[in-house]
């Protein structure tokens, strides 16, 4: 496995990408306004994608530059866009009522990386892997995971729960790129259109929510019950 | 031969979906899906019979006809046809309040394709790309008479089916990186692969990574407790996209959880995997009972009673051996048939009514003697009573779990069903027996094309509950044969 076999160096730039990853992440968790969130995200993809193109170069995987190519342009560039224009549309800037302070949202958050951690290194035991940036990898993923799970808890704004999708995909791109840069290409294509459809359907359905419902906040989604 | 019907039955909906939105008219997009529901339907039956001689592979190893994925496929097209039927009918009230039909056709017949072809996925990942696929189309058809509250059931359907099947993407990523270890850092991730690589696999890796596809793939199935989106979505859709949803899209994402289960078999942690599952089921059994029992929505209690009997069928598949493979998929086919019947019923009492109130609804059996009658069999049916075929499956499952030892789920089972069937036959009791109000104004005639598919439901429903037929407990054996080949 590669990530299992580097040489220190590049073990750490993978290490430091990985973290910036984690550390945008909680960027994401610890802002209030929309648009900081927005830019946190872009930037992860640009971080995420010079990750493919770093395994591509020293895994010796070359059709992994089409993946950081199209991951900068399609997470990194056109996503963003795409959900700057429903925040312009929709006129909203920040969350308004929050269940969690993000004080208490990033203490959280750091409580998940812990748990992640412990979760990886079990793995990281039974595997033989332990000592190497598997460990790492796999508790970034993890982590980027809970964080996306813990925004949609705690957020209310449709743009909010886009975005916290959002991350959790990201959360396991980059997983994927260092545990299984093998994967065929194929599929990480497919999966990167599909991320564009399903935005696109969001994109949508909030116009919708917006026009008919008069409301993007789940909070006013209390129509149905029991 | 097969590649062909293969062909026809991917290419039917599709082309009907294309067409749609081509057209663009309000009176061809009806017969256009009628035309591919039928196609698919006699393909879908061929190609369960063709199945039988062993696995075919196309392009590439991408597609894949095998019998689990031909005996899902048939259900869906089942249910495609009848509901088909009945939105000719249905479709045309809305239409009436001012909806695009063309629309609505082009969406559903898409929603058919991407179910369709999520049976036919050989790839685990492409797999899951066609089950996120029936999402992304279907939550228009949830939305789709954009009142604020079917939007609200398609916003939470999205959100919460999408943070779902991003745990079985984790899962299914985490099931490559297991196979990688013994396959190599790349290869194809065939469900074959996966199964010939399992033996070798690190067991508590493939522990994770099952879990997170189960609970992943049991978000769209509406196992409890990743239910909660199902009540709303199915309550707030038209009806013959309920059907849609309860009796072909969650067989469609169960086949996901059976192919996984099947590698955890052969990986050797089969046990832990099915407690787990069976586990999901007695907990879907217990929240649909509980929701039954104090309903007010009609629908609402069509979809509890679809958290039910997903249920069931995980027992069924929890359970294993022949009787536990056999009973969960005849459970399938049953719930198929038997839940577009309630969901055509309460589509109609709804639309003469104008309500979704229980409550408000009364004296059905006067008001309508012959599709009324149609409705309570189903009812009666849905709830396990005999003659039915459910009564059955479900006997069958039972059976199941007294003989591979999951004696504390099957009484669990047992009782959870009695409650179930008072439950819900205790709403029709009101619906039906109790005295009607005095005003009778603002009725609206059901149309013959929205009650024909409830006969063309519960004729055969009656059948397979008098008569397991011979061809089809053998076809049942080689599918449980086929998920125990590498695993005894």
């Amino acid at each position: 496995m590669l990530v299992a076999h580097l040489d220190p160096l590049i073990s750490s730039i993978f290490s430091l990408m990985a973290i910036v990853s984690l550390l945008l992440a909680f960027v994401m968790l610890g802002s209030r306004w929309l648009n900081n969130y927005l830019y946190a995200f872009g930037a992860e993809s640009w971080v995420i994608a010079a990750l493919s193109a770093v395994i591509a170069f020293y895994g010796g995987y070359p059709e992994l530059y089409y993946i950081a190519i199209l991951t900068a342009l399609f997470r990194g560039l056109l996503l963003p866009y795409l959900i700057w224009k429903m925040i312009r549309r929709l006129d909203v800037t920040l969350e308004i009522h929050e269940i969690l302070q993000p004080s208490s949202a990033l203490v959280i958050g750091a409580f998940s990386v812990i748990f992640s951690l412990v979760v990886s290194y079990r793995f990281g035991q039974s595997l033989g892997l332990v000592g190497t940036v598997t460990v790492l990898a796999f508790t970034v993923m993890l982590s980027i995971k809970l964080i996306g799970f813990l925004m949609l808890a705690v957020r209310h704004e449709a743009i909010s729960h886009i975005l916290g999708l959002l991350l959790l995909e990201n959360g396991m791109f980059l997983g994927a790129q260092m545990l299984i840069p093998g994967m065929p290409v194929l599929i990480e294509i497919v999966i990167l259109f599909d991320l564009l459809i399903v935005v696109a359907c969001f994109g949508v359905l909030v116009q919708f929510l917006a026009s008919h419902a008069g409301s993007t906040s789940s909070l006013e989604l209390k129509r149905l019950v029991g | 031969m097969t590649g062909v019907l293969l062909l026809a039955m991917l290419i039917a909906p599709a082309a009907a979906a294309v067409a749609c939105l081509l057209l663009r008219t309000q009176s061809k997009p009806e017969i256009l899906n009628l035309i591919a529901s039928i196609v698919v339907f006699i393909a879908a039956v061929l190609l369960t019979v063709l199945s039988a001689g062993g696995p075919s592979r196309y392009w590439d190893d991408y597609l894949v006809l095998d019998m689990p994925g031909a005996w899902v496929a048939l259900c869906t097209a089942i249910v495609y046809l009848l509901a088909s039927i009945y939105a000719v009918g249905y479709m045309r009230l809305v239409v009436e309040e001012g909806q695009s039909l063309w629309s609505f056709y082009a969406l559903f017949s898409g929603f058919a394709f991407t179910i369709l072809l999520s049976t036919v996925m050989n790839n685990a990942a492409l797999y899951w790309i066609a089950i996120e696929l029936t999402t992304l189309v279907s939550t228009f058809l949830v939305g789709f008479e954009r009142a604020p509250e079917s939007l609200e059931a398609a916003w939470k359907y999205i959100v919460i089916v999408s943070a779902g099947i991003s745990l079985a993407l984790l899962g299914t990523v985490l099931f490559y990186w297991s196979g990688s270890f013994v396959l190599g850092p790349v290869y194809d991730m065939t469900w074959n692969n996966l199964e010939v690589a399992a033996a070798k696999m690190n067991r508590s890796l493939v522990e994770l990574a099952y879990l997170l596809v189960l609970v992943g793939y049991g978000t769209k199935v509406g196992l409890a407790p990743m239910h909660t989106w199902l009540p709303d979505a199915h309550s707030e859709s038209p009806a013959p996209v309920s059907a849609m949803l309860s009796g072909a899209l969650l067989n469609g994402a169960m086949l996901g959880i059976v192919r996984y289960l099947a590698i955890c078999d052969a990986t050797g942690i089969g046990p832990l995997a099915r407690t787990v599952l069976v586990a999901m089921g007695i907990l879907s059994l217990l929240v649909g009972a509980l929701f039954i029992v104090r309903q007010d929505g009609i629908k609402r209690l069509m979809a509890y009673s679809s958290v039910e009997h997903m249920g069931v069928v995980a027992l069924g598949f929890g359970f294993g051996g022949l009787l536990g493979v056999a009973g969960a998929l005849y459970h399938m086919l049953n719930h198929s048939l038997n839940k577009s019947l309630m969901f055509f019923g309460a589509g109609n009492v709804m639309r003469s009514f104008g309500t979704k109130d229980i409550r408000e609804i009364r004296g059905v059996w006067k008001r309508f003697p012959v599709q009324g009658g149609l409705w309570l069999a189903g009812a009666a049916a849905i709830t396990g009573a005999p003659p039915f075929g459910l009564f059955l499956s479900e006997l069958v499952i039972l059976r199941a779990g007294l003989e591979r030892a999951f004696d504390w789920a099957v009484y669990a089972m047992v009782a959870l069903l009695m409650i179930i069937f008072v439950g819900f036959l205790n709403h029709f009791r009101e619906m039906y027996f109790d005295p009607a109000p005095s005003s009778e104004t603002g009725l609206v005639s059901i149309s013959r094309w929205c009650v024909a598919p409830m006969w063309l439901a519960l004729a055969p429903l009656l059948l397979f509950g008098v008569w397991w037929p011979g061809a089809l407990w053998e076809h049942f054996t080689a599918i449980a044969h086929l998920l125990a080949i590498v695993h005894p």
